[in-house]
């Protein structure tokens, strides 16, 4: 085989960089477009936008890695909003209320992983099944109507600033770092590239598959509901329906970052740049006044040319 | 068919192609002449670029320069269909039906007879799927469906699908990898008759006893580039495999010096169902013992029973003098039992993960403590089993799946040897390993076999079980039902015993 000194760069940068040098290029073109979209509010207030899609995005990425789909993720986002909602209202520490909202999304994660593990129920079906019961649950908790009548300290989650950033881009900031240190450093995260790569060599490598693959649907449980918390603080009220839509959102973005559907490669990197893409998207047509009908058409038109321009690569 | 071609007219020329890759360049002026009535041999080690003319030939790729003419005019296809429509069907080995689909509308498919306002006219398409069949002389009911064939009749279906469209060229890539010897002469048989017919075919395969077999002439190429054209079977093999790889092959099997020492794995009365009934069977240190016996005959069961990826309904299995639980792989792995699996790339191999990963997979747990995985110690276990078996590879980042076959092969060796197990159940470990790596994968055995481990080999290759192993055991429907010492074996005895024909 004839070795090239650039061989490695070559067949490797190209297509990780591809979803960063999208955003680059949106952004200067809506720089160019509008004199408001490059300035520090407005880029500080996108990414505040962006921290909610992008965290649930996190735990997607994590579930698509290994060939999964998580879309549970918006019901499971309303009902760990709303019982947080309920803990605050009703006097609870905040740090009580947060944690029975986690508790939510990790029970709800854990039900979905064992239907796909141990049930062998296709993950679409399966979290489709628990989408639609999550969300009348949610609705039979709330009987239809928000939860209101929060506090500010439990508000700040939402709106305040810590190191004069605010306080979803630095929970933002710690999930995506924490996952990529799970899939880069250590053996389970191994694992998820692995089972989506191939399971069966995993079984036959004596590797146990149900707890790995059952853990990422715990997590992606997890990271929607903290999703919902903090979306509930920044709301100030837990909707019952929050959060439709969503799963297709962070699906978009995963792609979007280049993450195999098929499973097995990827990552949490380009899921944060694929979840600004559509951030950045949102606003700038908002910027330019582009009217809400059509910026749907735009959205999805730009979903379809990344993947596009991926396949073309390849 | 199409008639009117004289014997011995050229029917396609491929002259001087070349065609790159980005960082590879797979083909470096080949040439390659398919005459009417020729069944030609193309011979080369994985990687050679066998797979890249095929691709060119038949319209996958398009070559960076060269010209392939078709009779006595130079075409330029821009896809499979044209070279399809030009009379050169290709057979690749993964086959391309479609598994639920009948037999017919797979002969059919693409231009299914019509009638009226575009309905099928199903008799039709039966009798021309029956007329198909019917030239190849094999009795497969059109109305079957595909999936429910074995893969020989899969690969009859194949065939008659490409000459149902008047193939005048006819490709075949490694056609008896998962046949068969009753299927592969089936298969020979076929060919004979088109050959005698005027069809040109270009016959690709490892195995040189069928190259001897069948063909006129053999071309060999090596690194993409051509070595020569041979008339057969006049080319003695050793002209043949030094045309292929370069070099005079000493020993194809090497001998070795391993002291037989305590036993390692024991089985008994292992039994699952009708697949595996009652065995029993020992591997000492040092010795390695060969699994003959058909395809069916329930080996890669008993190896996947033994390392507990099956469940079993009775016996046991013990690694050095420690009893293995059943149904539990990674007991089976603590115990310093490992399995390299025969499909490697569907059981084995990551192949869009890196040659890095794919090594230390198995290892994990001693890269660092309570979950995490040490970068440098990775790096380093990979580096060491990358050095220690020869891995060709540009690094230890690249994709498994753009390296060799044989490459591919020594990867998944790796990760196993890099858990330093005791005992190795080698499933199928040479196949589609051209020659070269395959002496290679033999030198490593005997290796691992000098060093005290225990070998249980299982093969379809009975030279490669008779050059290998101290004894052989034979098993036919779930039973062990012979047992040779490496004197006493011949593949005469061995394929009676594995048939069930009287003595054995």
């Amino acid at each position: 085989m004839e070795k090239r000194p650039l061989g490695w760069l070559v067949s490797r940068f190209p297509r990780r960089l591809g979803p960063l040098a999208g955003l680059l290029a949106l952004a200067v073109a809506l720089s160019l477009l509008s004199d408001r979209f490059l300035t520090l509010t407005n880029l500080l207030n996108v990414t505040r936008q962006v921290s909610i899609n992008a965290i649930i995005a996190a735990g997607m990425t994590l579930v698509i890695l290994t060939g999964g789909i998580d879309l549970s993720v918006g019901s499971i986002l309303a009902l760990a909003g709303a019982v947080t909602a309920r803990a605050v209202a009703t006097g609870q520490p905040v740090l009580v209320a947060v944690a029975s909202g986690l508790g939510v999304g990790l029970a709800a994660g854990l039900v979905n992983g064992l239907l796909v593990t141990r049930g062998r129920v296709p993950a679409f079906i399966a979290t489709l099944g628990t989408m639609t019961a999550l969300r009348g649950l949610t609705l039979t908790y709330t009987g239809g109507r928000p939860i209101t009548g929060l506090t500010d300290s439990f508000r700040a989650l939402g709106g305040g600033y810590l190191l004069g950033l605010p306080v979803p881009v630095v929970i933002m900031a710690l999930v995506f770092a924490a996952a990529w240190v799970f899939l880069t450093y250590t053996r389970p995260g191994r694992y998820v590239y692995a089972l989506g790569s191939n399971r069966e060599a995993v079984r036959t490598a004596g590797v146990p598959t149900v707890p790995y693959e059952t853990l990422v649907y715990v997590l992606s449980g997890l990271t929607a509901a903290l999703a919902g918390v903090i979306l509930t603080a920044r709301l100030n009220s837990a909707q019952p329906t929050a959060g439709m839509g969503f799963e297709l959102d962070a699906i978009a973005a995963v792609v979007l970052g280049g993450t195999s559907l098929a499973g097995g490669s990827g990552g949490v990197g380009g899921t944060l740049v694929g979840a600004m893409i559509i951030g950045v998207l949102d606003n700038g047509l908002n910027l330019l006044n582009v009217s809400s009908f059509y910026q749907q058409v735009v959205k999805g038109l730009v979903i379809l040319l990344a993947v596009l321009l991926d396949r073309a690569r390849k | 068919m199409k008639a009117g071609h004289k014997p011995g007219q050229v029917l396609l020329r491929a002259v001087d192609l070349h065609k790159s890759f980005p960082g590879v360049r797979a083909l470096q002026g080949v040439s390659l002449e398919v005459r009417s009535g020729e069944i030609h041999g193309l011979l080369g080690e994985n990687g050679a670029g066998k797979s890249t003319l095929i691709k060119c030939l038949s319209g996958l790729y398009r070559p960076d320069s060269g010209t392939i003419w078709l009779g006595d005019r130079p075409v330029s296809w821009s896809g499979p269909r044209d070279a399809l429509r030009a009379g050169i069907a290709t057979i690749h080995q993964e086959l391309s039906l479609a598994p639920d689909l009948t037999v017919m509308e797979n002969i059919a498919l693409g231009r299914e007879p019509v009638r009226g306002p575009g309905l099928i006219a199903w008799r039709e398409m039966e009798a021309l799927a029956r007329e198909a069949l019917g030239r190849l002389g094999v009795a497969i009911d059109p109305r079957a469906r595909v999936g429910d064939l074995g893969v020989g009749a899969q690969q009859m279906v194949e065939i008659a699908r490409a000459l149902s469209v008047d193939a005048r060229v006819l490709i075949l890539d490694e056609p008896t990898a998962a046949l068969t010897q009753a299927e592969a002469e089936r298969l020979f048989a076929v060919l004979d008759g088109l050959r005698a017919r005027g069809v040109g075919i270009v016959y690709i395969s490892h195995r040189l006893e069928e190259l001897y077999r069948l063909c006129d002439r053999v071309t060999v190429i090596r690194d993409g580039t051509y070595v020569g054209t041979y008339p057969m079977p006049e080319t003695p093999e050793a002209t043949l495999v030094q045309a292929m790889v370069g070099r005079p092959l000493q020993d194809r099997f090497p001998r070795r010096q391993a002291a037989i020492g305590e036993e390692a794995l024991t089985v008994r009365d292992l039994s699952r169902g009708q697949v595996l009934q009652g065995i029993s069977l020992t591997v000492r240190r040092g010795e390695v013992v060969g699994v003959a016996g058909l395809m069916g005959a329930g080996r890669t069961e008993l190896a996947r029973a033994i390392l507990g990826l099956d469940p079993v309904d009775r016996g046991s299995v013990t690694g050095l003098g420690r009893p293995v639980p059943p149904g539990n792989p990674r007991a089976a792995l603590a115990a310093g039992l490992v399995y390299v699996p025969e499909d490697r790339k569907r059981q084995g191999l990551f192949l869009n993960r890196s040659v890095r990963e794919n090594l230390s997979l198995a290892s994990l747990g001693r890269l660092g403590r309570l979950g995490w995985i040490s970068p440098r110690a990775e790096r380093e276990l990979a580096g060491r089993w990358v050095r220690e078996l020869g891995v060709r590879t540009p690094s230890l980042e690249i994709q498994v799946a753009t390296l060799s076959g044989g490459n591919q092969q020594k990867v998944l060796f790796g990760r196993w040897l890099a858990t330093d197990p005791q005992v190795l159940i080698l499933d199928e470990p040479t196949r589609g390993v051209d020659v070269g790596a395959k002496a290679e994968i033999y030198r490593l055995i005997n290796r691992l076999a000098e060093a005290g481990k225990a070998i249980l080999m299982i093969s379809s290759e009975l030279p490669e079980l008779l050059g290998m192993c101290d004894r052989i055991l034979v098993m036919r429907a779930g039973r062990l039902v012979g047992e040779f010492s490496r004197s006493e074996a011949s593949q005469e005895a061995i394929m009676r015993c594995a048939v069930g024909a009287g003595a054995g």
